[in-house]
């Protein structure tokens, strides 16, 4: 275990400080059994936590749509990266783990609703192109964030994202490419990739946070160096990158304000309706309550299997399976 | 395409593609069913492990009797080869570990039959061989783990082997174009499968393997109830939308 402040002097606790802040100055990479800031260790399990949350919430918008997937290789596809998915969630907690906490407890506080995850997922997929769209926009949204975290302060955590990373720019290729297919395809299916796109367009713009300015993590975590940039500039970056792929999926994004602003070299854009958002994130999204209910539903149903591999575990002195 | 339906040949090849890629197509989808419900993380990626092994050997087999898309969406639940045994609803945790024991370990030895053989399964189950015996040790290993775990979990995987115990015949039944030594492979099976069972302090099933049908009748296109409910789900996108491409 780290050696944690707790019993330590306050001139010990200075000195673990200075030493801290300094690695953090030099880009150097804070490990497990390192001295760290209470408040970084919170700010850490809070952030991993709730990135493993909603890799394994966000298997259920698109499992939604495996057993009706429409043709073999799509399925496969989709099954692949659902299976993805929980092997991030994998990775996330056992990241999690490093910090002094446990999956278990974790997932007891993801059920109890005191642990949040990503908004988008309380978003439903209505047809096969949101699989796309999802794919598309919402993992192209997760990487441009997630990708600094590549070079977050925490080594446990930013190896996990160099992994994740990897895999993600991998589904966003394969969503785009879906909604690629349909836009060329027939008009009904054309039409379907254009409504998934305008549906999941804002939502997808929410999940950079809201903006600087009343982001209540943002500045100590930037000086952590667990966050890199900010809110907004993630959220401009995605938007530029977004505008051409659009056009070339011959798709439109739902946005009247959306322009090119030649004196910013960058796209201004309309106004996020922060509301909803605030809406979403206090549990009055449109599927919050059949997320969170699935996820225990599966935890509580499956209690009796984990029991049984425990009981095994224990006469037979192995790991369970 | 009139997307009502499709003929699929009748040559002996096209039997027993049918016959072993229906197997693995609709198991596949069951397994489908599980996710984002498993009862613990690293089952929802072992289950989706299996279903995307058995949806790529389903993929390799529909393709040898026609074109795969057309065969898994347009044909009609009479038409479907697949035993009874994998269109079985998942029920809980044990119902699909023990549907998936029988499947694997019948899978492992048929495919170690087809793939020492020189037929035109051998590339297939050469390269299928080495799945199934990960999907049947996984099988196995949690038939000991909720045979020999807790009361609940013995009684409830005693009574999913006892449940599916009737659809296991059909698996040993003949089917044209598949030459294998279908009495070694029962012997084989049923001593495996004993094996597991008396060691998960559990006893085997003691009623008919055939049921109320006449065995081998999911190979003639005779299915469960529940088999056209899941075809409804898995055909209606497709479908919908007739001569789309994917």
């Amino acid at each position: 275990m780290t050696t944690m402040a707790a019993g330590a002097g306050a001139q010990d606790t200075t000195a673990h400080e200075a030493d801290f802040d300094a690695a953090v100055a030099a880009d150097e990479r804070i490990e497990p059994r390192d001295w760290m800031p209470d408040a970084y260790r919170a700010t850490l399990v809070r952030q991993i936590a709730q990135h493993a949350h909603s890799e394994i919430i966000g298997m259920q918008p698109e499992a939604n749509w495996i057993t009706r997937a429409p043709s073999l290789r799509r399925k496969a596809i989709l099954m692949a990266k659902v299976q993805d998915e929980a092997g991030h969630g994998l990775y996330l907690y056992s990241a999690a783990e490093t910090l002094g906490t446990g999956r278990d407890e974790l997932l007891d506080k993801l059920h109890s609703g005191r642990q949040k995850y990503s908004s988008i997922f309380n978003y439903p997929t209505l047809t096969w192109a949101d699989v796309g769209a999802i794919g598309w926009l919402v993992d192209g949204a997760a990487i441009t964030n997630q990708v600094p975290l590549c070079r977050c302060s925490y080594g446990p955590y930013a190896r996990a994202m160099v992994r994740i990373c990897k895999e993600e720019s991998f589904h966003q290729r394969q969503g785009y490419e879906l909604l690629l297919a349909l836009s060329r395809g027939t008009e009904a299916q054309h039409a379907m990739a254009q409504d998934a796109v305008d549906r999941w367009w804002w939502p997808s713009l929410m999940m950079f946070g809201p903006p600087d300015a009343e982001s209540a993590h943002s500045a100590q975590s930037m000086a952590w160096k667990i966050k890199r940039h900010s809110n907004d500039e993630l959220r401009q970056r995605f938007v530029d990158i977004c505008v051409p792929q659009a056009a070339s999926l011959g798709l439109t994004l739902p946005d009247p304000g959306l322009r090119w602003n030649e004196e910013r070299g960058r796209h201004d854009f309309g106004a996020i309706d922060w509301t909803e958002f605030q809406e979403v994130l206090r549990g009055n999204g449109p599927c919050n309550d059949q997320r969170i209910g699935q996820r225990r539903r599966a935890h509580e149903e499956g209690a009796w299997v984990r029991e049984a591999a425990a009981a095994y575990a224990a006469k037979h002195g192995k790991a369970t399976a | 395409m009139n997307g009502a339906s499709v003929t699929v040949g009748e040559a002996p090849l096209a039997t027993a593609a049918l016959a072993l890629g229906d197997d693995a197509l609709v198991l596949s989808h069951r397994l489908g069913e599980w996710a984002g419900h498993a009862p613990v993380l690293e089952e929802e990626v072992a289950l989706a492990n299996i279903a995307l092994d058995l949806l790529g050997q389903a993929r390799t087999l529909l393709s040898l009797a026609g074109d795969e898309d057309e065969l898994a969406y347009l044909r009609e639940e009479r038409s479907f080869r697949n035993a009874q045994l994998v269109e079985q609803p998942n029920g809980d945790f044990a119902r699909t570990i023990a549907r998936q024991l029988f499947f694997s370990i019948h899978q492992h030895l048929l495919y170690g039959q087809l793939a020492a053989g020189d037929g035109p399964f051998a590339p297939l189950a050469g390269k299928a061989v080495k799945e199934v015996a990960y999907h049947r040790d996984h099988a196995e290993q949690w038939t000991l783990r909720l045979g020999d775990g807790t009361e609940e979990s013995h009684a409830r995987m005693q009574s999913a082997l006892d449940g599916l115990w009737r659809y296991t015949g059909e698996l040993f039944e003949p089917v044209e174009g598949l030459a294998v030594d279908r009495a070694a492979l029962r012997e084989g099976w049923l001593a495996a499968v004993t094996e597991v069972v008396e060691r998960a302090t559990l006893r085997m099933p003691d009623g008919p393997q055939t049921g109320a049908w006449t065995a081998g009748a999911g190979r003639q296109g005779i299915h469960t109830e529940s088999f056209g409910r899941m075809l409804a789900e898995m055909q209606h996108l497709h479908r919908s939308h007739p001569g789309a491409s994917w």
